[in-house]
């Protein structure tokens, strides 16, 4: 039996990470705000788009007549398209994610919560609804959806995760937007028949790898036992140095077939290092979600 | 013992464990590389790669071969390997006694020497025999010496030839008179044959077995040089006269300066099969009466060393004569007789007086010169007191004269009556009369008189209170016959009688030429006998150590005369330099006729080299070398597993710099010139002794700082200066700490620190020791410091007087403590005419900067600070240490005011005339 004051213990360390994370978010989030973006934030769907002439066919209601009092015809005034968008968000939280290979450098997980928070930020600012596909909530555009996905990524993660992450979605809005952001070393099978089903409900997105700089550059030598994170996978050399070359060679078909499957599919993709800075890397997403609306 | 190849093994059964080597391989074979294990999630990439070498998941052969020679290494090792191992000879367990023979001959491979005692104690301290080691020229008293062979060897350094052979006799009956029975000799010998080592080996081998060893190199001796119808005659002899030699002879003295010098050079070539060699050196007389010794350059022995004395020293005389000689009676000539005893060993000049002061000759002989005027007096007088020798004569002028009648003339040694005596004449009374025997305390004391000298006339000495200790020779009546009076350095020698035989037959007989000789009139053409020296005492000048190093004779006892004359050197009577009065006698090991024949042994005797293959425990090596072997291995393992990551290899190509690479050399020649001009900076002269540097580098330190906050000098950091590499121009001061075992500056280094001096450097030597030693006394800094500065351009030193510039440069000071407080601290000597003039507080010293100073206060001590800027020293005790410290670092202030402004603040004082001179 817990009592209340043990409860609230647990609750406060629990909590007590969370404005942090989303703090940061924040402040990366407000970044791009400010940069030429220019999308105001005040009423939605009222925002003017164009006008145009006044075809057969539409109600004289919809004729601007300011606009049409200046010249001898009638223009329509068009408002943009606002209908909000579901983005659905799907982070890998697999044991490989908690790679980091230096002291100084955020484990990918860290990296990838981090750039998600930061998207889900500015999409819920934007007005759009999110959804984190490990949450199996339906798109949401809510503050309190924002603090449900921070309190979901300052869980942590138990040992009974997978080795390698695969994208899981039990709900997926036709139509909608995705985000995935995984490390992508695990089976890709998986993932390509997610991007088929995806791309089978018009859904289109984004794949993010978030990859190591030593899974970059296998910076090792000499005798060597490599193990994955969870132990399960195993492999021996007696010369790591020699590996080098056809590790990266494997890497690089794997991000190849990673960006076929993406082109095919309509996606995006990226690869980004978590020795790089995440504002630029927040800033490639969110230019990538912003191109498609 | 277990030799192979020449290397011996003490532990030989431990090789057996290098058959175990195989097994080893193909242990280490089988285990690889312990791997490392990664955590890295793109192992999935790697599933399924496989190694290109399948081979490598064993050990490379070149690190299994690492480490077998390690392992190797280490058997052998342990086995004692010894290089040279001596096969041990069987019975040789009784004690053994060595015997050196320890003359000046053996000076010259005195090292080569004891290298071979001390194989022969080591081989004896293996074998535990009991050991003596005897020196023939020093016999010890009683039993022999006996003891573990350890003991000696502690000893051997200590032990040093001496400049003497051993007695003929001596050591023979000191042998045959041992107690001890039954040792073995092993007997070193210096390879020259001398009376009475047939005896000795006679002697040592009733008590045992002898071996003998002996250099077969030559050993030369050089006899003294003689003076030859104008020419210096000088030759040498060797033992061994087989091969064609060259020398090269050197004639050695002081220069003007008092530096020692070489005057002259000289080839001395021995022909093939002759054991003599004889060259003619032509000197001129300033030169040649310059020269203090001969040696043959390049042999470190008394034998090679041939000092001079009066023999070779030709005195200028100059003669002038009272009246015009009579032409054709050369024989009533009042010089005559002087001109007979005197040119053989003397230079004979004449002339006016006046141009022959300008000559400046040893003695003036004035015969029959009664009065000198008013303007040839003083300077007569001058030189007289400088040193010279005025001799005069008798004779009827002088006797007709009123020189020295009524008052002593200041150029004759007695008032004299009017007139004078004539006694045995046919107008007179009595008898010639015979000389009395000389008294104790006259110079000629000890000579004989023969009995045909008579004096018939003689000028009479009035008698003085001062008349008794005059006289130096007196008829048989008690009238005196010589006079002598002292002034300054030198004398007036009054003979009462003529020069020539009008008066007197003295200078008919042989006893003329002795006196005059024992006035250093003349010299002594050779070598004294025995009743030439009979009644006089010598003192040893300087003396001969056997190496041929001229050593001061500190205060012997002196030698009698006639020991002297028999010129048999001993532990009494070392060889040197020997003084009275004003003659010298040079006694040298070579004598005129001695010759050198190498040793002849019977044929039983089988004479063995000095040469000696010192056994070598290589074990050590072995092990270090097993060491650096598993050394590397670590790292060809670390390398081998990817352990060895950025770091670590910066750390082992540091280790390898460390190991391999030359230490850098901190100072090049521009950043030396650079750093010491840019700015002043002190410097200290590098001793060898690392602390005594630190402390001379901190004291300097200390005093730059000093400087820095109460001048307008402001120094950098002191510079560490090395004599022998860096160019000391760019200091304007150095300060040098005397230890004693700092190493003599090469001769290119003097000469670099005698241009520093005479182009305005100023050095500090600084002994440290006064608070043990005064200057000057023989304390091991102190002496040490007289052979560092003996071919120093120095001039002549005075204690630092009351009104030196340093007195007053920044503050005003009178003593000069450093951590002691001693007050000898010497500068240049100030001019001798250096006058006070009316009015001035201070004399008008010299005008430029002391180019030493020397003293013992340990300064650096009392200035020296640490990094942090605290004292590193105490001075003193409480309150009056401060004030000492005070002291000290005031004095260095004014030390390098003067340095750096000269006489800028003895000038000061003419500060008043010349503004009176510009009329303001």
């Amino acid at each position: 039996m817990t009592t209340p004051a043990e409860l609230r213990q647990r609750a406060e360390a629990l909590a007590a990470p969370l404005p942090e994370l989303l703090a940061e978010a924040e402040h990366l989030a407000q970044a791009v705000l400010l940069g030429a973006h220019g999308r105001r934030r005040a009423g939605m769907g009222d925002e003017f788009w164009q006008y145009r002439p006044a075809r057969a066919g539409d109600e004289a209601r919809m004729i601007d007549w300011r606009r049409s009092a200046r010249s001898d015809a009638h223009f329509v005034r068009e408002k943009e398209w606002q209908a909000a968008q579901a983005v659905l968000l799907w982070v890998d939280e697999a044991q490989s994610m908690g790679f980091a290979s230096g002291p100084d450098l955020p484990s990918k997980a860290d990296r990838a919560r981090l750039l998600a928070l930061a998207v889900s930020v500015l999409l819920i600012r934007g007005g759009e609804r999110v959804a984190l596909a490990a949450l199996g909530t339906r798109p949401r555009s809510s503050q309190l959806q924002l603090l449900r996905i921070a309190q979901h990524f300052t869980d942590e993660v138990g040992n009974e995760a997978a080795e390698y992450g695969a994208p899981v979605i039990r709900i997926m809005p036709p139509h909608s937007r995705a985000l995935f952001v995984s490390d992508f070393l695990g089976d890709l099978a998986p993932v390509e028949a997610q991007l088929t089903r995806a791309a089978d409900r018009g859904v289109k997105g984004v794949l993010f790898q978030v990859l190591d700089p030593a899974e970059e550059a296998f910076p090792f030598n000499g005798r060597t036992i490599f193990q994955s994170m969870g132990g399960t996978l195993r492999h021996e050399t007696l010369k790591a140095g020699d590996l080098r070359d056809r590790y990266l060679q494997r890497l690089a078909a794997r991000k190849g077939q990673l960006a076929d499957l993406a082109r095919a599919t309509g996606w995006q993709y990226a690869c980004h290092h978590t020795a790089d800075s995440a504002q630029s890397a927040l800033l490639w997403l969110y230019g990538a979600l912003e191109r498609r609306r | 013992m277990f030799t192979v190849a020449g290397i011996g093994f003490t532990a030989p059964w431990l090789l057996v464990a290098l058959a175990a080597l195989p097994v080893l391989w193909l242990l280490l074979r089988a285990v690889p590389p312990a791997p490392v294990r990664r955590r890295f999630p793109g192992v999935a990439l790697l599933l399924g790669l496989t190694d290109d070498e399948t081979q490598t998941d064993r050990t490379p052969w070149w690190l299994l071969l690492l480490r077998m020679a390690a392992v190797a290494l280490m058997i052998l090792g342990f086995a004692g390997p010894v290089l040279n191992p001596k096969p041990e000879a069987a019975g040789d367990d009784g004690p053994l006694l060595i015997v050196i023979d320890g003359t000046w001959a053996d000076a010259r491979g005195w090292p080569r020497r004891i290298n071979r005692v001390g194989a022969a104690l080591d081989e004896a301290g293996r074998a535990g025999r009991p050991v003596a080691v005897v020196r023939l020229t020093d016999l010890p008293e009683g039993d022999l010496p006996f003891q573990a062979a350890g003991n000696w060897a502690s000893r051997l350094a200590g032990l040093t030839p001496a400049p003497w052979q051993p007695d003929a006799v001596e050591p023979a009956e000191w042998v045959a008179g041992l107690p001890d029975d039954g040792f073995d000799t092993f007997w070193l010998s210096d390879g020259l044959a001398r009376e009475g080592r047939g005896a000795l080996l006679a002697a040592f081998e009733a008590k045992g077995s002898v071996r003998v060893f002996e250099s077969p190199r030559p050993v030369y001796g050089l006899r003294p040089a003689r003076f030859e119808a104008g020419e210096i005659a000088i030759s040498a002899s060797r033992s061994r006269s087989a091969a064609a030699a060259v020398l090269t002879l050197a004639a050695r003295g002081l220069d003007p300066n008092g530096v020692e010098r070489q005057l002259a050079v000289a080839e001395l070539a021995f022909a093939a099969g002759k054991a003599e060699a004889e060259t003619a050196l032509v000197l001129p007389p300033e030169l040649r009466n310059r020269v203090t010794r001969f040696e043959l350059t390049g042999i470190r022995s008394a034998g090679a060393v041939a000092l001079t004395d009066d023999a070779l020293r030709r005195r200028e005389v100059a003669l002038i004569a009272g009246r015009d000689d009579r032409e054709g009676l050369e024989l009533l000539s009042p010089l005559h007789y002087l001109e007979q005893a005197l040119k053989p060993s003397a230079d004979l000049i004449d002339g006016d007086l006046l141009d022959l002061l300008l000559a400046n000759p040893d003695v003036i002989v004035l015969a029959d010169v009664a009065t000198i005027s008013e303007g040839e007096a003083v300077p007569v007088l001058d030189w007289v007191e400088a040193g010279g020798l005025l001799l005069r004569f008798a004779g009827p002028k002088l006797a007709a004269s009123d020189v020295s009648r009524g008052q002593e003339d200041p150029l004759m040694p007695v008032r004299l009556r009017a007139g004078g005596r004539t006694i045995g004449g046919a107008m007179s009374w009595g008898e010639p009369k015979a000389l009395r025997a000389f008294a104790e305390g006259s110079p000629f004391f000890g000579l004989p008189i023969p009995g045909e000298v008579l004096v018939s006339s003689q000028v009479m000495a009035q008698p003085d209170p001062e008349l008794s200790e005059r006289v130096i020779a007196t008829l048989a009546d008690g009238t005196p016959l010589v006079t002598r009076k002292r002034i300054g350095q030198g004398q007036v020698v009054l003979f009462h009688v003529t020069a020539n035989a009008e008066w007197s037959t003295l200078p008919l007989s042989g006893l003329f030429v002795q006196m005059l000789e024992r006035l250093a009139v003349s010299t002594r053409p050779v070598q004294p006998a025995a009743e030439d020296l009979a009644g006089t005492v010598w003192v040893a000048h300087s003396v001969l150590d056997a190496f041929g190093a001229v050593g001061d004779a500190g205060d012997m006892a002196g030698v009698p005369g006639d020991r002297l004359a028999g010129a048999v050197i001993g532990a009494g009577m070392p060889p040197g330099l020997y003084a009275s009065g004003d003659r010298s006698i040079a006694l040298n090991v070579m004598g005129p006729e001695t010759d050198l024949a190498a040793t002849v042994w019977p044929e039983r005797i089988a004479v063995e080299g000095l040469a000696v293959q010192r056994e070598t425990a290589l074990k050590g090596w072995l092990l270090a070398a097993a060491l650096g072997l598993l050394c590397l291995d670590i790292l060809a393992s670390l390398w081998l597993t990817g352990r060895l990551t950025r770091g670590s290899r910066g750390v082992v190509a540091l280790l390898a710099l460390g190991l391999l690479g030359p230490r850098a050399d901190a100072q090049g020649g521009d950043d030396l010139a650079l750093l010491a001009t840019s700015e002043v900076v002190l410097a200290h002269v590098i001793t060898g002794d690392e602390r005594v540097d630190m402390v001379a580098e901190a004291g300097l330190r200390g005093l730059s700082d000093t400087l820095w906050r109460r001048t307008s000098i402001e120094p950098s950091n002191p510079i560490a200066v090395d004599l022998e590499t860096d160019e000391l121009s760019f200091f304007a001061f150095l300060y040098w700490p005397v230890t004693p075992g700092q190493p003599l500056p090469s001769v290119e280094a003097y000469a670099k620190l005698n241009r520093y001096l005479r182009g305005g450097g100023m050095i500090l030597f600084d002994t440290r020791d006064a608070d043990i030693a005064r200057f000057g006394q023989a304390s091991p800094n102190g002496s040490k410091l007289q052979r560092l500065a003996r071919p120093m351009d120095i001039p002549p030193l005075e204690p630092l007087p009351d009104d030196h510039v340093l007195t007053r440069t920044f503050y005003l000071l009178q003593d000069f403590p450093g951590r002691h407080a001693s007050r000898d601290v010497w500068v240049e000597a100030s001019p001798a005419d250096a006058e006070r003039i009316e009015g001035m507080p201070f004399r008008n010293l010299n005008d430029n900067v002391t180019p030493v100073v020397i003293g013992g206060n340990d300064w650096a001590s009392a200035w020296a600070i640490d990094e942090a800027g605290n004292r590193m020293f105490p001075v003193g005790r409480g309150f009056a240490g401060e004030r000492q410290r005070e002291l000290a670092m005031r004095f260095g202030v004014n030390l390098i005011m003067h340095v750096l402004t000269g006489n800028y603040k003895s000038d000061q004082v003419h500060v008043p005339a010349l503004l009176d001179r510009l009329g303001q």
